[in-house]
């Protein structure tokens, strides 16, 4: 069937594509500027449709906890926040990846720290790469660098979710999430009747009782648990790595970035070529898979590499560790919910890298 | 004193009076000796049971004591983190209409972290059990002072007894739920004594009843004892409750459908 052409923002897409996706569920709680997504599901009104449920919860805890309830019924289900709302979430995530429960979660980040602000920002790396919550666990983390992606990435972080048993976070942000581009859908998929055999929908006579939990009192039993989960973030490491390179073929220096900061380094780069600096691109689309063995082979090719992240430096310590040593690695980006610009880039690579 | 020889030719399918529901698993129950945890799972499988239900339940169990009633029910469970029961069984019963949802839940849990979602769940008419096992403390962490605690009591975290001007006044969450128009069914019951049992079974099958009549949401207390807690026997705790914790926690019924 072929794709629908719309004019839409982030938000809109994000709500859209999870309709056509087939999702089961959405819950969520009003928080600017993600808002949109579930303003748009309760004027859609899907349970008319596809009978998909979109609830407003009382909190984003509350959110969440339904996510947790939904997913263990083996549904599609989905939430969506920003910043402050995510932080809130981490507890319930945190049981998400323990009991292994596939789900999806969007942030649209803005500033903080704290109440912060509400323009763009991508300061949120660290509490959607390094976990978030308690325990040692890796959510697959999707960053969309456009409309389109963030339509895309809710039908592949469904896939990615249940294919693993693992929730997926879409890292997205404010900018993304708010502007409008032109964006094709995909037709409508069925919501899926078959569930996965360790859903709790009911304990038929054939078989044993399904028991979702992240509790493990025997510590033996944990640590094995433990180590089931490193096995399956390993598998993921090997598996799922995504990335997009723009002008890398004969880069001398290298820009690393994603989402908005990633567009904006991509201007960044024709600017400097303009001006005769040879310099190429690479854009994590995973950042949980991380590019770490594409980033480590590039520091072989060029002289610098610079990072450039609407935050004080959180993913430039993931390039870091993939450049080891090998090469200069700085990081730029601005904070608070401003914008970088091509032009600070192009600046901040020559005083930082190329002078530096 | 009957023989050993005599109980041989007692225990014959013919002279059977009672027993343990299919239910309940053949797990060892964590509970302290005397608690009323034990009862209150044995009289919700043996509903479930008698029912036909055990296909078609799915119930969420606390962080608390009861963390575990997915070792003792043969039912597909999900446990929830602290407090969030209602909301993990208000997205199952969204997704999963046709099934029996109940959570279980006791006071800390439901009546301290878990407040916004138990009022919340219950404002929305979530067409859901919520069983409250109400003793008065935090019983798994080892008996501090819960919402519930009684003015005056002592616990680990109120060791000269609760001071309301400092610590507040026990929380009456059965009392609040009933005010609100999406509960259907309120009652506050126990489970110390043979006619106790009874009645909060009954509650327990009228609230399974209001479920597939999609009602809205039941809540049911079951005012219980500690005796690990508490300090006290098994049989010094319940005349404790008795005397104590009734008076400030009456049983029977909040909230009666209008039939």
């Amino acid at each position: 069937m072929k794709k629908e052409l719309r004019l839409m923002k982030g938000n809109e897409a994000v709500a859209e594509a999870a309709i056509r996706a087939g999702a089961d569920g959405y819950f969520g709680y009003p928080i600017t500027p993600q808002s949109e997504i579930l303003e748009y599901l309760m004027e859609a009104n899907p349970a008319k449709t596809t009978g998909m449920v979109v609830l407003q919860a009382e909190s984003e805890v509350a959110a969440i906890n339904m996510v947790y309830g939904g997913a263990a019924c083996g549904k599609k289900v989905m939430t969506s926040s920003s910043s402050p709302g995510i932080s809130l979430k981490q507890e319930g995530i945190s049981y998400i990846a323990g009991a292994e429960l596939p789900c999806l979660i969007v942030n649209v980040v803005r500033g903080g720290p704290g109440l912060g602000t509400i323009q763009p920002a991508q300061s949120d790396y660290f509490q959607s790469v390094k976990g978030g919550g308690h325990g040692d666990y890796h959510l697959i983390v999707l960053a969309p660098a456009s409309v389109q992606e963030m339509a895309d990435f809710v039908d592949l972080g469904f896939e990615l979710a249940f294919k693993y048993r693992n929730p997926v976070l879409m890292l997205s942000d404010g900018a993304i999430g708010q502007m409008m581009e032109k964006v094709y859908l995909s037709p409508q998929k069925e919501r899926s009747t078959v569930f996965p055999d360790w859903a709790t929908t009911g304990k038929p006579a054939t078989r044993e009782r399904n028991i979702i939990t992240s509790l493990d009192l025997d510590p033996n039993g944990m640590e094995m648990h433990n180590h089931k989960l490193q096995a399956k973030y390993n598998e993921i490491r090997e598996k799922e790595v995504r990335y997009e390179e723009f002008q890398t073929e004969d880069a001398e220096y290298l820009l690393v970035a994603y989402g908005t900061s990633a567009r904006v380094s991509q201007k960044a780069v024709q600017l400097l070529r303009e001006q005769g600096i040879k310099v190429g691109l690479l854009r994590p689309i995973t950042l949980f898979p991380f590019p770490t063995k594409r980033i480590n082979e590039l520091a072989g090719q060029v002289k610098g590499i610079l990072s450039v992240e609407m935050s004080a430096g959180q993913m430039v310590e993931d390039v870091l560790l993939a450049v080891n040593g090998k090469v200069p690695v700085k990081h730029f980006g601005r904070m608070g919910g401003i914008v970088t610009t091509p032009e600070e880039v192009v600046e901040n690579l020559k005083s930082k890298i190329i002078g530096g | 004193m009957v023989e050993a020889t005599g109980i041989k030719e007692i225990i014959k399918p013919e002279n059977l009076v009672y027993k343990k529901t299919k239910i309940m698993t053949d797990n060892t129950l964590s509970y302290c000796p005397g608690c009323g945890h034990g009862t209150a799972h044995r009289i919700l499988a043996e509903v479930i049971d008698e029912e036909g239900l055990q296909s078609q339940t799915i119930g969420v169990s606390p962080v608390g004591c009861s963390v575990l009633l997915y070792n003792y029910l043969d039912v597909d469970i999900q446990q929830a983190a602290h407090g969030r029961a209602p909301a993990v069984a208000t997205a199952i019963k969204r997704l999963l209409p046709d099934k029996f949802v109940f959570t279980y839940q006791g006071d800390g849990d439901l009546a301290a972290i878990g407040t916004a979602e138990t009022i919340h769940a219950c404002n929305r008419g979530e067409n859901i059990l919520i069983i409250f096992i109400n003793n008065g403390i935090y019983g798994m962490t080892g008996g501090q002072m819960a919402p519930t605690t009684l003015p005056g009591m002592k616990s680990s975290t109120s060791p000269y007894g609760r001071d309301v001007k400092t610590m507040g006044n026990p929380l009456k969450m059965t009392d609040i739920v009933a005010t609100l128009p999406g509960t259907y069914y309120v009652t506050r019951q126990s489970v110390h004594t043979p006619a106790n049992v009874r009645k909060t079974k009954k509650a327990i099958r009228k609230a399974v009843q209001y479920q597939k009549l999609d009602k809205g949401t039941c809540f049911i207390e079951i005012v219980s004892n500690c005796p690990s807690g508490w300090k006290m026997t098994p049989v010094q705790s319940n005349k404790w409750m008795e005397e104590t914790m009734f008076p400030y926690y009456p049983l029977g019924d909040l909230k009666t459908p209008e039939e």
